[in-house]
């Protein structure tokens, strides 16, 4: 997978109709999807794709709607009515998170998703356990792949892959091996990763990122969210900037440099507006 | 070594079962070597499968994160329909599963309204631990319906030697309980739902439904066990199992089962449900004043759980490495 996507065609601030890879359907898009928690509008008219191959980056303020998002993506929101999701270009209308998983769609959250008193073991299947003929786990091998994964993929050290430990035991980027293992080892075609480096040493974070890179080679997608601009600006190949539930501005990381992107972030918190101020 | 030790401390079963062997050689003594007579053991094993049953059910239960303090009442309310609709002309069986029914009913109705509304558990079944006993008083018409003579109570009450058959019915029940806790995916889900419901739900298990049918099944199972009970004594008296639900919450954190939800075992339920008969009964033997018999279950029960929490943080700190 040496060929990377070429992003051309699209003007640096035609904010909404970015097109990369034109020819290629999306493996999955929203379009025009809102959220709305009683008072609260998380998310209003959003418009949003990722493609096959591609990692999506997104930024925006603390309460800017981008954990909602992803979790529209994933299946555990429901848009309000209104909004479509669309997955490798067909209508999806019984979204749920069993579907979105059984289509290949992998999360590993900011809040880490693992049952802290189960060990790694139960916690690597979770929802989708193998079983053997008798219709009973397999449990030796829910261990075995379990210590292989971890050690193959995430590089770890014997110490804290044994798969009878409980995962209460464990780091928080250890914990985060285990969710990120976890995504890869179902095959996703489309991870998305909900601050995965949150609270992870320098090391550990590294190993996020490289990870990140990893799904782009084995030709999946995957949507990052980082506050971190540092960790995201490398890794993606294309970014929306979230401000309010409203999209305030999607980029081609060959359009705008980091500079120039950072710029356009304070300037959307200081004014609301990724555009210069119009004077007053 | 270092593996045995954690296999140990993580199995707070084991510490009840090294608990029952001391408090069995103690009142062994205590009672002058009655305890393990086989009369004796005969009684005290033919009543088991009554208690453990309901605390089986307990147990998964809170493993699922939820409790039931309605078990006692349950356990009164399904012989109760089980003897009228009986007496109504209704054959054995399906009045014993009309029995069961209602059972499942009461679980189901403290499901939907505990998930549905959002409340706590222990305040529905609070609830419905006056509900139910209110209605099996009400259609007892105020004094107990007597089992007609012909119904084939023995097939749970009959000895076999030193076992009952109820005992047979509880064991069976354990072993497909056990299985499905250690070894079937909804196990796997029972725990994940009760330990990290947010996790389990973002992995698509399907909480709500995986604790609806805890619900039912802790019902059901403390239906069973009063409907074996009536049997044994001939007659469904409105009062059953009255504080049995308190017993039954104290076998299964005796066994080791957490109040938190996520942790707990069938072996726990049943090693805590014996332990709780083992002192009734070995007090009595000893010829110990019986009203002392709830100041030692309260006092194991907390020394249970000091211990069992002990345990757990001990056996943190003992990482495997492979
Ligand atoms: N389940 C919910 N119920 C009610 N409000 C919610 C819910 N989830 C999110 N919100 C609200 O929606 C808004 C967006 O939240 P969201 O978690 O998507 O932000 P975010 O961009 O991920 O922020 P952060 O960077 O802090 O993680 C916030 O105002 C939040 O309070
Ligand atoms: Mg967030």
């Amino acid at each position: 997978m040496g060929q990377l996507l070429q992003f051309d065609g699209a003007s640096m601030d035609d904010s909404k109709t970015t097109a990369p890879a034109a020819d290629k359907t999306p493996v999955i898009e929203l379009r025009n999807v809102s959220k709305t928690f009683g008072e609260v509008r998380s998310l209003s008219g959003i418009d949003f794709k990722v493609y096959p191959g591609e990692i999506v980056g997104l930024l925006g303020d603390n309460g800017a709607g981008k954990s909602t998002l992803v979790k529209t993506v994933m299946g555990y929101h429901r848009p309000d009515a209104g909004g479509e999701i669309f997955f490798k270009g067909k209508p999806i209308r019984d979204w749920s998170v069993n579907r979105a998983r059984s289509l290949g769609i992998e999360t590993v959250y900011q809040e880490r998703a693992l049952a802290e008193k189960q060990p790694i073991w139960r916690n690597m299947f979770m929802g989708r356990e193998p079983r053997t003929k008798w219709g009973l786990l397999d449990v030796k091998r829910m261990k075995s792949e379990s210590a292989r994964l971890m050690t193959e993929h995430m590089g770890f050290t014997s110490a804290a892959v044994h798969p009878d430990n409980t995962v209460m035991t464990m780091s928080g980027g250890e914990k985060q091996g285990v969710a990120i293992t976890r995504a890869l080892y179902f095959d996703a075609e489309l991870v998305i990763l909900d601050e995965p480096t949150m609270g992870l040493s320098l090391t550990e974070t590294k190993k996020t990122l490289d990870f990140v890179g990893n799904i782009k080679k084995a030709g999946k997608s995957a949507i990052f969210i980082d506050h971190n601009i540092f960790h995201v600006y490398p890794v993606v190949d294309r970014l929306y900037v979230l401000d309010r539930g409203k999209v305030a501005g999607v980029y081609t990381k060959s359009q705008i440099t980091m500079e120039d992107l950072i710029d356009r972030l304070y300037r959307v918190a200081r004014t609301g507006s990724l555009e210069e101020a119009k004077p007053a | 070594m270092k593996r045995l030790l954690k296999i140990y401390l993580d199995k707070p079963e084991l510490a009840g079962i090294v608990l029952l062997i001391i408090l069995i050689a103690v009142f062994q003594v205590t009672s002058r070597g009655f305890l393990l007579s086989y009369d004796n053991l005969r009684g005290v094993l033919g009543l088991l499968p009554e208690m453990g049953m309901v605390a089986m059910g307990v147990t998964i239960l809170m493993i699922a994160g939820e409790f039931d303090i309605s078990v006692g009442s349950v356990f009164a309310l399904a012989p109760m329909v089980m003897a009228i609709t009986n007496n109504m002309g209704v054959p054995f069986v399906p009045a014993v599963l009309l029995g069961l029914l209602a059972a499942a009913g009461i679980g189901a109705t403290n499901g939907m309204i505990t998930l549905r509304f959002g409340i706590p558990s222990f305040i529905t079944t609070l609830g419905m631990l006056f509900i139910a006993r209110s209605i099996t008083v009400v259609i007892s018409g105020g004094f107990p319906p007597l089992l007609s003579a012909d119904i084939p109570g023995w097939i749970f009450t009959q000895y076999i030697g030193l076992i009952r058959m109820s005992m047979f019915w509880f064991a069976g029940l354990a072993v497909i309980l056990a299985i499905t806790l250690s070894l079937m995916n909804l196990g796997n889900w029972i725990k994940a739902t009760g330990g990290q419901i947010d996790a389990a739900n973002a992995m698509g298990i399907p909480t709500s439904r995986v604790k609806m049918f805890c619900f039912v099944l802790c019902s059901m199972l403390a239906g069973f066990a009063g409907i074996v009970q009536v049997l044994r004594l001939g007659s469904p008296l409105p009062s059953l199992g009255e504080g049995l639900e308190l017993q039954a919450v104290a076998a299964a954190v005796i066994g080791g089962t957490s109040l938190f939800g996520g942790i707990g075992t069938v072996v726990g339920a049943i090693v805590g449900a014996l332990l709780i008969r083992v002192i009734d009964n070995g007090l009595v033997l000893s010829r110990v004043d019986a009203n002392w018999f709830k100041f030692a279950i309260g006092s194991l029960l907390i020394l249970a759980v000091i211990g069992n929490t002990w345990l757990r943080r001990q056996s943190r700190r003992i990482k495997l490495e492979t």
